[in-house]
């Protein structure tokens, strides 16, 4: 009681004044925006770093999954001590490795954004709508020795109503797909989620990326594909009301593996082997 | 054609009102007549058609990670700000709004009376927004799908006041009068715009 | 605790529910029921919100000026949701993932702000504290049940736990797709309402108009 006399003045004068005026309506919203300010600055700034790595967690899974789908991976690793995974950064344009670069802390997405690092994609030949596209990209390799086993492409491009990012995995004769993985959109649920779906995602190995000549002819066909037909082994069955989900899916994939994306990477590794 | 058919999806098969069941409280409450399903609806359809481009400059230009770079800031992330500015901005569109409404258009003004504020808790505003930016649309793509999801919504409780009209004279048992019996509609009506999934255009 | 204080934690669980009885918060009832894990990860959230905005509102309820009232609360709770969407997406991934857009609608839901205006700015903190986690434990209830009736008969799982064997992996159970949608969640709410009123029948709406029935019977 003798402590709440002692400041009771300016308390007491500051509570009895009525709160619709003007100077004590200011101090109260301003206290609660700065109290709240507060709460929300320091919950982000503390809890960022969780938040980032469980995103990398993530994307570690996605990677473990894919490579889970190789035969006998498993098996080779434990026994022959040969397998290893080299994640590398990549000039696009080149198609050749960056040395010295910091593959774990590039951001395809910041690097995209900044007028350095990247470069915009003229619209005729922007088939994934991405506007611009960093001059870098990283890339997963599998080394079985000396010889690439497996390559695991980040890929990404604009869906029906977002963006679809996902994993492409290459055979060592880079041009059978072994893998397809997709780990964030915000397609239709039920509809365009479709591109998530164990079954539809396992009908993408062992299709060819290439033709005899050396044509991009990937994608998803309009509807199903019929076994043995000419185009069958570059192509998987659509999705019913999904097509422009789909054809977000073929456009992506036909962008970064023509020669605005990982075409480059793709010719260098193939005759340069690991050496890049 | 590519808005065409974003139109199409969220004014229809990605209904705000029916499929992600946004702004239903108010949907409930406000669907009993035909009347002020529409003034309400048109309200909503104004606020969002407003709101959701603005928020995405706001987005864009702001609060994004890399955003502030013009400012010389390029590392700042501010997106953890973004549900209180959208907000906000809601708050204060509907504001503008119903001072607009009071001088020009009185009649209007007190028929939507208490709702009007009601629109910044929207779920369906708010949704708006925080759907254009999980989906990146860029500005044409934010102010096609803010008209759209609005006019979406419009329609849904259009469509619900005038089945409940008529509910009003039904004889269902007891524990299904009034709200059990709008849920079933409800439901059936939200059914029935999963037919939309199928729908192409060009 | 004293029987006034019980009746406030309690009342909002059956006989004053807030999405049963006051229709609010129905958006995130139906929306992230598909369900148990996010159902109970919402649950949470909301419930959570609930306490801390009620309490904190309460304890501010005597200098807010009454033009402003509104904005305060919505800025008091946003700020509030956002360090909860913070926290979910760094210890809970996963279901932060698939809640997506939700956890920032709780800004906007009904049953927060509708307890923030009618109890908190007019009780004490702790009454405010107790009404607001009545009012969650309430919605939870709901949110729970309905999703595990969508979880169990849509996809034969709860918790993620395979309970009925699916005939596309051998087993005998075909899910009913139709509660892998939102209409579903429309008729199990509304079953619900059907049996909580029939059981408490006080809760039941009166008649708005004669039936057809009862005019042909006259």
């Amino acid at each position: 009681m003798v402590e709440r006399r002692a400041n009771g003045g300016v308390w007491r004068r500051f509570v009895s004044v009525p709160n619709d005026r003007l100077p004590k309506a200011l101090t109260v919203v301003g206290f609660v925006c700065f109290v709240c300010s507060l709460l929300v600055a320091t919950s982000s700034v503390l809890l960022r770093p969780r938040q980032l790595a469980n995103r990398a967690a993530e994307r570690a899974r996605l990677i473990g999954e894919i490579l889970g789908d190789v035969p006998g991976l498993e098996e080779l690793t434990q026994g022959l001590g040969s397998i290893r995974i080299e994640t590398r950064l990549v000039d696009l344009e080149s198609g050749g490795f960056v040395e010295g670069g910091e593959p774990g802390a590039f951001d395809a997405r910041t690097a995209a954004e900044d007028p350095a690092r990247s470069r915009a994609v003229p619209p005729e030949r922007d088939l994934a709508d991405l506007g611009r596209v960093a001059r870098e990209a990283i890339v997963h390799i599998v080394f079985d020795g000396e010889r690439v086993q497996l390559v695991i492409l980040p890929v990404y491009g604009q869906g029906f109503v977002s963006t679809i990012y996902g994993y492409l995995a290459l055979d060592g004769d880079l041009n059978t797909i072994r893998a397809l993985v997709f780990y964030e959109h915000a397609e239709t649920p039920g509809l365009g989620s479709m591109i998530e779906d164990r079954r539809w995602l396992a009908q993408w190995r062992g299709k060819l990326v290439r033709d005899a000549q050396g044509e991009v002819r990937i994608g998803v066909a309009p509807g199903p594909v019929a076994a043995g037909t000419p185009g069958a082994v570059h192509a998987v069955d659509g999705l019913t009301g999904a097509t422009y989900t789909a054809e977000g899916v073929t456009s992506l994939l036909r962008f970064w593996l023509g020669e605005d994306g990982f075409g480059p990477f793709v010719k260098r590794l193939a005759t340069n082997g690991g050496d890049g | 054609m590519k808005h065409l058919d974003l139109f199409v999806q969220a004014a229809f098969v990605q209904n705000l009102a029916l499929s992600f069941f946004l702004g239903m409280c108010m949907f409930l409450a406000v669907s009993k007549r035909m009347g002020t399903a529409l003034g309400f609806g048109l309200a909503v359809l104004v606020v969002q058609t407003i709101t959701v481009p603005v928020n995405h400059l706001i987005h864009s230009y702001l609060l994004r990670e890399g955003a502030l770079a013009w400012a010389g800031l390029p590392d700042t992330d501010l997106s953890f700000l973004g549900l209180v500015t959208y907000i906000g901005v809601i708050a204060a569109l509907v504001q503008v709004l119903e001072m607009v409404l009071d001088r020009f258009f009185p009649a209007l003004h007190a028929a939507l009376g208490i709702y009007l504020p009601l629109l910044t808790v929207n779920c369906a505003v708010l949704g708006g927004s925080l759907f254009m930016v999980q989906r990146d649309y860029d500005l044409t793509e934010s102010v096609v799908f803010g008209f759209a999801s609005g006019l979406g919504w419009l329609i849904a409780i259009m469509l619900l006041a005038g089945i409940r009209e008529r509910l009003r004279f039904a004889d269902p048992p007891a524990g299904l009068r009034g709200l059990g019996l709008t849920f079933l509609v409800v439901g059936l009506v939200s059914m029935g715009f999963m037919a939309f999934a199928g729908l192409e255009l060009g | 605790m004293t029987t006034a204080k019980r009746a406030i934690l309690l009342a909002p669980l059956v006989d004053r529910n807030p999405i049963t009885l006051h229709v609010l918060g129905i958006c995130s009832a139906l929306a992230v029921t598909k369900s148990v894990t996010t159902a109970l990860v919402m649950s949470v959230a909301v419930t959570v919100v609930l306490v801390l905005s009620n309490t904190l509102i309460s304890a501010i309820r005597g200098f807010i000026a009454h033009s402003v009232r509104l904005i305060v609360q919505i800025t008091i709770i946003a700020s509030l949701v956002i360090v909860v969407d913070q926290l979910l997406q760094a210890y809970a991934y996963e279901e932060s993932k698939q809640l997506s857009v939700f956890v920032g609608l709780i800004v906007t839901n009904c049953i927060v702000l509708g307890r923030a205006e009618s109890f908190a700015m007019n009780r004490p903190p702790l009454e405010s504290a107790l009404d607001g986690l009545g009012n969650g434990l309430g919605y939870s209830l709901v949110l729970i049940a309905v999703g595990s009736v969508r979880e169990l008969f849509g996809t034969g799982s709860l918790l993620g736990v395979q309970v009925l064997p699916l005939a596309s992996e051998g087993g005998w159970y075909e899910p009913m797709r139709l509660m892998s949608n939102a209409p579903s969640a429309f008729f199990l709410i509304a079953a619900l309402i059907w049996g909580m009123r029939s059981a408490l029948p006080d809760q039941a709406e009166p008649r708005e108009a004669d039936s057809p029935t009862e005019k042909a019977q006259r």
